[in-house]
């Protein structure tokens, strides 16, 4: 999971400089309506990929909705009322529908709509990813820049090992390992779950992100208590988005230090600290834009093992209880919001990197 | 090694085909070997192989025997790597584990890159209307997080190890369809190939005999490096109750036992976890010696 493919970051598109503004925007609209028409296809293979999974699956779901002891003419009328009746492409067209109005039907775990479920649940991981990537950040990019500014040197080293290991380790044995020291051994966190038995439902819900709200509601005791509990688990999360973001900041910086202009800021005397950070750290922020995104999201989905390890009630876990309930509605609508996330971050990426970098045109 | 084979080796002007290919294996060897850490990558997994192979006999007890006198009992002389909840011998069972992960990651490792390559390489050498379906279904695999897809893969098959295998396959196949695309759109149009067109081979001819190989070394790279990220997955449907089911010593479901107990008996969870993190890394090691030997060009970084 921490092997985030790249082949899906954009590539600068080359095309010749125009003159003229009209073609210049014509060309950008329909490169936009490009990027717009792909990503329609690509959500409409994620819904019939679900919708697929959802059909071979072994299990009946009318046998879920009417009960081992139901007749055969309430079988009948519970299959007719679910359309299972219609050929498939019909089926595949309402389950379309449904989606697209943001109903993924009720979960038979926690007999509500899964819309609703997901709702509530996404802050709690969508918290933990957001602060787990500004810890890789925080600490990849500096590390990855001074690594090659020092190529071989030992902060060189020590990045490398880092990045070695984080791709290594399995990321749910190192949350057990952590909660064992720095829970059960040093006591320097909060347990699992988000928040101590004495703040539960303390903080008035507001972005359902309890650091969040906690400071909206101006609560430090709550905030704290909060913090103790995400920093571990958000840690993990951003030491296995560091591994990778460090690996690239390196690789861009390598490729910035090598290039003509750099000799010439050199040569006219500029300190190796301006050179390094003024000039090619400069010119690689918009890929590195890219990375992060991609980044945050191999956290959400990396966010479903860590979420099992630290008993946080984010989508992981409850796309997790779901699958062992074989409660397929949550399952799909759980793997139908991540993919969309998934596509968003890629589509945004392309976006900024578009607009962003001047050569990208 | 004698002087003779070695200067038969690498001899500038090989005298028969064999010896120019036994040559230039020769050479990587020498490039791979001069990598410390690569090689000791290759030591662990040479050795994990051992371990698997003699299982039955190098484990000290029997991995599935109950002895629930014996349960939790930490590291000591009699159980080196202590016992689990049911007062099982956690080495034996790392041992006799080994081979289901050499089994799960064995098997992906082989269905994927055949996919992706059969893919990729058809893809790249139609091109038109194929080239689009096949690589826009790619592009749907690869916006999916690879261990969703795979969750909701084994949630629809049912939990068990060859599912899980399934799973693993079906969701690592897009980016060796990507490469072997990439890499046969550069030699599509080499000469080579419009000669043995020229010379009357059919289009499957020309993809198996001709363009196959070609991607096949950029291929065992890919596959080299993905292994790792093959076994933590591996492991994780195994930590999720997904993958191989009790009493199967899987290392992740393992870790999985373990978990309950972390605080107190925190040798359950941590001794399959290492054993994980040492293969992987290896795997990790070997892939990054193995990128240097055979495909100079990403080398170095």
């Amino acid at each position: 999971m921490t092997n985030t493919d790249l082949s899906a970051a954009p590539g600068p598109g080359a095309s010749p400089p125009s003159s003229r503004r009209g073609a210049r925007l014509g060309r950008r609209m329909r490169s936009l309506g490009g990027l717009l028409l792909s990503l329609a296809l690509t959500l409409l293979g994620l819904l019939l990929v679900t919708f697929i999974i959802g059909r071979v699956m072994p299990i009946d779901p009318v046998l879920k909705v009417v009960g081992e002891r139901a007749t055969q003419a309430q079988y009948e009328a519970a299959r007719l009322a679910m359309g299972l009746d219609k050929p498939l492409w019909q089926q595949f067209l309402v389950y379309m529908g449904e989606v697209l109005r943001g109903d993924f039907g009720r979960s038979i775990s926690t007999g509500h709509p899964v819309a609703q479920d997901l709702r509530r649940v996404f802050p709690a991981t969508f918290e933990l990813a957001a602060l787990g990537t500004l810890i890789g950040v925080c600490v990849g990019v500096p590390l990855g820049v001074v690594a090659a500014a020092r190529r071989g040197g030992w902060i060189d080293q020590i990045a490398r090992v880092v990045a070695l290991v984080g791709y290594s380790m399995p990321i749910f044995w190192l949350g057990l390992m952590g909660l064992l020291l720095f829970y059960g051994i040093l006591g320097w966190v909060g347990g699992p779950g988000r928040q101590g038995i004495v703040y539960d439902g303390m903080v008035p819900e507001m972005t359902g992100m309890i650091l969040v709200d906690s400071l909206l509601a101006g609560d430090w005791g709550a905030f704290r208590d909060a913090f103790s509990h995400i920093i571990l688990p958000a840690s993990l999360l951003g030491y296995f988005s560091l591994a990778y973001v460090s690996r690239m900041t390196r690789s861009f910086m390598l490729e910035q230090l090598s290039a003509e202009y750099i000799t010439t800021a050199r040569v006219k005397g500029l300190s190796e600290r301006r050179v390094v950070w003024a000039h090619a750290f400069r010119n690689i922020l918009v890929p590195l834009i890219t990375v992060i995104a991609l980044s945050f999201g191999s956290l959400l989905e990396g966010s479903v093992l860590t979420e099992i390890v630290f008993s946080w009630p984010g989508l992981g876990q409850y796309i997790t209880k779901a699958l062992l309930a074989a409660d397929m509605n949550a399952v799909l609508g759980g793997t139908v919001l991540i993919g969309t996330c998934f596509v968003a971050l890629n589509i945004l990426s392309d976006v900024l990197y578009r607009t962003l970098d001047p050569r990208a045109k | 090694m004698t002087e003779t084979t070695r200067a038969w080796l690498l001899s500038d002007a090989p005298q028969t085909r064999r010896q120019a290919r036994m040559g230039a294996l020769y050479q990587g060897w020498l490039t791979f070997r001069a990598n410390k850490l690569a090689m000791l990558g290759l030591v662990i997994l040479l050795a994990l192989l051992f371990v698997a192979g003699f299982a039955p006999w190098l484990s000290p007890q029997n991995p599935f025997a109950q002895n629930l006198a014996d349960r939790l009992q930490p590291p000591s002389a009699a159980h080196w790597l202590g016992t689990d909840a049911l007062g099982r011998d956690i080495l034996s069972r790392l041992i006799h584990g080994s081979r289901i992960t050499l089994f799960i990651v064995g098997t992906v490792a082989l269905v994927a890159p055949v996919i992706g390559l059969f893919v990729g390489t058809v893809a790249g050498f139609a091109g038109g209307w194929v080239d689009q379906v096949l690589m826009r279904t790619t592009d749907i695999f690869l916006a999916f997080p690879k261990l969703i897809l795979a969750l909701a893969f084994v949630a629809a098959l049912g939990p068990g190890i060859g599912n899980a295998v399934l799973a693993l396959a079906v969701t690592s196949w897009p980016p060796y369809a990507r490469l072997a695309r990439a890499e046969t759109l550069t030699i599509r149009n080499a000469d080579y190939i419009a000669a043995a067109r020229l010379q009357g081979a059919g289009p499957l001819r020309l993809l198996i005999g001709h363009i196959w190989p070609l991607c096949v070394s950029s291929l065992i790279v890919r596959v080299a490096l993905d292994m790792a990220g093959i076994i933590l997955s591996a492991a994780g449907l195994g930590f999720l109750g997904l993958g191989a089911q009790p009493p199967m010593p899987e290392w992740g479901a393992m870790i999985s036992d373990g978990r309950t107990y972390i605080l107190d008996f925190w040798w359950v969870a941590a001794m399959p976890g290492l054993a994980i993190f040492i293969v992987s890394l290896a795997f990790n090691l070997l892939g990054d010696g193995l990128r240097d030997v055979l495909d100079p060009k990403g080398g170095a970084e």
